[in-house]
């Protein structure tokens, strides 16, 4: 218990709760986790809000991301800074966003950002192309790929331009039962 | 990108726009635009102009830049690679390429309109989501509260139709402008209830410091304005009540979450085999507490009570304890709190025990009733027949909840899993962690999406006549080896557990009172063969599914399902006849003490060899056969886990447990334990010796269906049997709270009876229950309006389902008008850029 006040005031437990999907108890544990990344980084005390940066290189270590093919697209999405470089905030809403309790829109739309590569708004075929690569492990031939990437887009897209804007992309999730289950990492 | 050179007259136009022409020109669509859209809404064409306005300006910057290079149109005139380009002008030969794919010659103005369109950009900039959060509070505010005035709110932050329209925001955000919309935001959150604010800030996607900024701004302003407005002291013990549940509640949910069980045993499932295999300890997990429910419910009111009050000791004393009993069930645990049998048939109280209860006739039952001193008292009977009516009861509340909820997270849209886009966007499991686990799984998605590919690419249906009535001929022939086989076996526990009852009996009568050894042992024959069918029976099922070679690997899910469960619900239905039809019936016939004890211990016995059998399973077709396979095969596959087989075997043992309540109020405690016991060796068995499944695996419907099931036959039946049991069948005369009564459910008659007798104001009571619990027209009635509730709830979910095809249909027909709205802004732009030009553009068209 008394661990518990050096980390974090209970202010700033209660906005963590009021802001994240997680518990008290929770937030503890992501500390702990992101603490263990880089122990002589990252503070004990986070009572004065310190100004600490994990670089992707770290975070993407991490088991639950380690083989995952989109471990570095996650890591980007959910940084400020779109590098990769994550503060402990970050690291908070990036499993606040894969927990299980999420929201679907919440998720879709930061399946969104990470599935799209070139950060361009759309998914659009180069995003798809690599998509589908790291999906399969580049066991698909590229006509394959290219086939894929026509029915996938002739499939969801709405406004008939040729690639996936987030509306387009939301319509299709919302179809998909599996999707909030598959999408969410145990922390 | 080389295609699209000079093929459209409108980029050749474009083209030879100079910058300081196209001033004008914007100056007229401006124009144009007003004029057109006197009572259309004109924001989106401002933001259109506004566009259009910055699009220029671009021209002027990259002809200023650059002045060797020329506007963007002409660029798309030039060969590839000629001039050196920047990352816009890149970007917009890629927007520029599909659209001449279907020869629908945008311009990069509309193109630019269409990337700022709302809905593309929900979840990228801060403003746009402060202001579409703020439309929603806003929504939200009004259907809680009472209307707020809209004259008081910024015009441009007034809620719109939609409830979706986001600020389409330019480059030039205005710091300024976001401040009055976060100011807007925070107003509306501070009017919300706390549990809708908070609902609405973890939905936000925004970064957690953004997020607890507002949420500070929030507060404050919560208590400034408290500081203002003179609060009443009620008001403000109403707030720190408020406070005070709120922390009790966050503790609650603490405590809560401390209780998680096996959440590093979970996590390391669900990493290494996904989704599927986790559903099924996830199922466990829920099972687990079910019984735990059942126990605490039967333990408190029913063997606490009866512990601390034992009756008076069998005549014979305690029996030796020899280790069969833990097999059999018997012996030293017939007389315990274990069973039915043990239970006193009195009032309980806290000083003296009704010495010998009378085995039989009512009148002295109810003597007994009057001679209770007052206070603290405890009516065996009564308590015996409410507990499990209860248990029952809440149980059945709970499972109809769990199976509504997980209906309505599946079964959103069905017809729509073959999907190829969907494979490509939801089919990955990021649970999933262990190296060879997620190569599998891409080998997996790799595969499906080629049959996917073939199936889109192949014409259906290329099968003969004569290849259909062959597979039909097949379908039918493993059908009727199932169904012979289930029959065969039904008959034969039939036969079996007759036997075995006439063998009792002669026994019984031969040599009275002499427990043998091999009379207990005896005993296990009955739950052993059933065990041995349950284990062997699937096998044969799944050798017939693998002669009928199903197309999708759902159908053939799903014709496995409802064989294994056709086996269970006919052994269970035929040893239910067995112990209610006969033993029940017969026994007094046939002097035999107790009954209910007796089932109670059958049932003990059979869970408890279900335990056995799966655990030898587990063993020897899991374990020795891996070290079969991989020694002696030289094989590296290793077997599947099979979750539907096993789903239904935990489903199996939870209505045994279920069954058993009545008899055997600690039932659930055994069970309980088994189920823990399943726990670590199911997960030891998995991470042992299994791999991830190659089959995918749906797995919230799965979920559903088994859930449903759990519900369907095996609750229902259970309980079924049970009310049979309360409502028809004749307790023994010599054991049991029930003695001497000729159905349990006249305990609660007689318990009412007595209650007028001694307080005569309450006789509304025991005319109540005259007529509501022992008419049985009020039953049908009840059942009625149950059954009517429930097809009107179909007829609702029925009609949503109709509501989200129409749905789904508008956004198509949306799609197809924003089409042609882009087309038409295309075609309105054209003909006011053209005429100041026509001749130019001709001439350079020549």
């Amino acid at each position: 218990m008394g661990n518990k006040q050096t980390i974090f005031t209970d202010e700033q437990l209660d906005a963590y709760q009021d802001c994240t999907y997680f518990t008290r108890k929770e937030i503890l544990r992501l500390h702990g986790r992101y603490h263990e990344l880089a122990p002589h980084l990252v503070p004990m005390d986070y009572t004065k809000e310190p100004d600490c940066k994990l670089p992707l290189a770290l975070i993407v270590n991490m088991p639950e991301l380690n083989e995952n093919p989109f471990r570095n697209r996650i890591v980007e999405s959910f940084s400020e800074d779109g590098l990769g470089n994550l503060s402990f905030n970050d690291f908070v809403d990036m499993f606040s966003v894969l927990s299980e309790t999420a929201s679907r829109e919440l998720k879709a739309i930061y399946a969104f950002k990470i599935y799209d590569f070139n950060v361009d708004n759309f998914l659009c075929k180069e995003d798809l192309e690599k998509t589908l690569n790291r999906l399969t492990k580049e066991e698909l031939t590229s006509e394959e790929v290219q086939l894929v990437c026509e029915k996938t887009i002739e499939e969801a897209d709405l406004d008939g331009d040729h690639k996936l804007s987030y509306a387009d992309f939301e319509n299709m999730i919302t179809r998909a039962p599996d999707f909030l289950s598959t999408f969410h990492i145990r922390i | 990108m080389a295609g699209n050179v000079g093929l459209s007259p409108h980029y050749l136009e474009a083209g030879l726009e100079s910058p300081i022409d196209e001033e004008g020109v914007h100056d007229s669509f401006s124009q144009l635009i007003a004029e057109q859209s006197e009572d259309g809404p004109e924001f989106e064409l401002q933001a259109l102009a506004r566009e259009l306005d910055e699009e220029d300006r671009d021209y002027v910057n990259a002809y200023l830049t650059n002045p060797d290079q020329k506007p963007q149109g002409e660029v798309r005139q030039k060969p590839q690679g000629e001039v050196r380009r920047g990352r816009r002008d890149l970007d917009r030969d890629e927007e520029a390429e599909p659209l001449n794919q279907t020869a629908e010659k945008w311009s990069s103005a509309t193109l630019r309109v269409l990337s700022s369109m709302p809905s593309r950009t929900i979840g990228r900039t801060r403003g746009a989501i402060i202001s579409q959060y703020y439309n929603r509070t806003t929504e939200l505010r009004m259907r809680r509260h009472s209307r707020p005035s809209i004259r008081d709110l910024h015009h441009s932050s007034r809620p719109s139709l939609r409830g979706y329209r986001v600020q389409s925001d330019s480059n030039e955000t205005d710091g300024a402008n976001e401040m009055k919309k976060q100011d807007n935001l925070v107003n509306n959150l501070q009017s919300l209830s706390v549990s809708d604010r908070d609902r609405m800030l973890r939905a936000m996607p925004l970064g957690v410091a953004a997020k607890s900024e507002i949420r500070r701004l929030v507060l404050c302003k919560e208590q400034i304005s408290k500081a203002h407005g003179q609060i009443h002291c009620c008001s403000q013990l109403k707030f720190n009540v408020i406070i005070a549940a709120r922390h009790a509640w966050y503790s609650w949910l603490s405590f809560l979450h401390s209780l998680q069980l096996w959440h590093v045993a979970l996590k390391r499932v669900g990493g290494r085999f996904g989704t599927g295999v986790l559903s099924y300890f996830l199922f466990l997990k829920t099972l687990l507490f079910f019984n735990l429910f059942l126990f605490l419910v039967t333990g408190l009111f029913l063997v606490l009570p009866q512990a601390v009050h034992p009756p008076e000791p069998p005549p014979q004393g305690h029996l030796n304890f020899s280790g069969l009993e833990l097999l059999t069930g018997r012996g030293y645990f017939s007389d315990s709190v274990m069973y039915y049998g043990y239970y006193s048939n009195y009032t309980l109280n806290g000083r003296s025990r009704m010495s010998g209860a009378p085995p039989n006739a009512s009148a002295d039952e109810s003597a007994s009733f009057e001679s209770a001193p007052r206070g603290l008292s405890y009516n065996m009977p009564l308590a015996y027949f409410f507990t499990i009516g209860m248990a029952f009861f809440i149980t059945c509340i709970i499972l109809v909840y769990c199976m509504s909820k997980s209906f309505g997270q599946s079964f959103r849209v069905e017809k729509s899993h073959d999907m190829v886009a969907m494979k490509v966007f939801c089919s990955w499991d990021f649970k999933v962690i262990k190296k060879p686990s997620v190569a599998l799984m891409s080998e997996n998605i790799s595969t499906q999406l080629k049959e996917l590919l073939a199936d889109v690419n192949r014409d259906h249906d290329n099968k003969t006549l004569g290849q259909k009535l062959c597979r039909l001929t097949v379908h039918c022939l493993a059908w009727s080896i199932c169904i012979g086989s289930t029959m065969a076996c039904a008959l034969a526990v039939y036969y079996l557990a007759d036997h075995m009852y006439n063998g009792r009996h002669l026994l019984a009568h031969i040599n009275t009172m002499d427990p043998q050894l091999g009379g207990e042992a005896s005993l296990l024959a009955l739950p052993v063969g059933v065990s041995l069918i349950n284990l062997l029976l699937p096998g044969l099922f799944n050798a017939a599914a693998w002669m009928e070679e199903y197309d999708s690997p759902s159908v053939r899910t799903y014709v496995a399902i409802s064989r294994n469960l056709m086996l269970k619900m006919c052994l269970l239905g035929v040893l239910c006849y067995h112990w209610l039809g006969r033993e029940a019936v017969e026994s007094q016939a046939l002097g035999q003490q107790c009954w209910e004890s007796f089932v109670g211990q059958e049932l003990y016995r059979f869970l408890l060899m279900d335990l056995v059998f799966t655990v030898l399973d587990t063993l020897f077709g899991e374990f020795l056969w891996r070290l079969f396979s991989e020694k002696v095969l030289k094989r590296s596959r290793r077997p599947v886990f099979d979750i539907a087989r096993n789903v239904l075997e935990l489903i199996y043992g939870q209505t045994l447990a279920w069954l058993g309540v009545l008899f055997s109020p600690l039932l659930p405690g055994v069970q309980i334990i088994k189920l823990l016991l399943l726990f670590y060796i199911k997960m030891g068995s998995v991470m042992l010796n299994c791999q991830a499944p190659r089959k995918p695996y749906r797995a919230s419907q799965m979920t559903t269906i088994f859930i449903t099931l759990l519900c369907f036959p095996a609750f229902l039946g259970a309980s079924v049997c049970v009310t049979y049991t309360m409502w028809s069948i004749s307790p023994s005369s010599s054991c049991g709270p029930f003695r001497g009564l000729k159905t349990m459910m006249q305990a609660g008659r007689l318990w009412v009876e007595q209650l007028e007798r001694d307080t005569p104001s309450l006789a509304w009571l025991a005319t109540a229950h005259a007529y509501l619990v022992e008419n049985p027209l009020f039953l049908f009635v009840a059942a009625g309006i149950f059954l009517i509730v429930i097809y009107f709830h179909t007829q609702v979910v029925g009609g949503q389902r109709k509501i989200i095809d129409l749905l789904q249909e508008q956004i198509k027909n949306e799609g197809e008008d924003k089409k042609f709205l882009i087309m038409r802004l295309q075609s309105i732009h054209e003909k006011k850029r053209s005429p100041p030009r026509h001749s130019s553009s001709q001439d350079s068209a020549c």
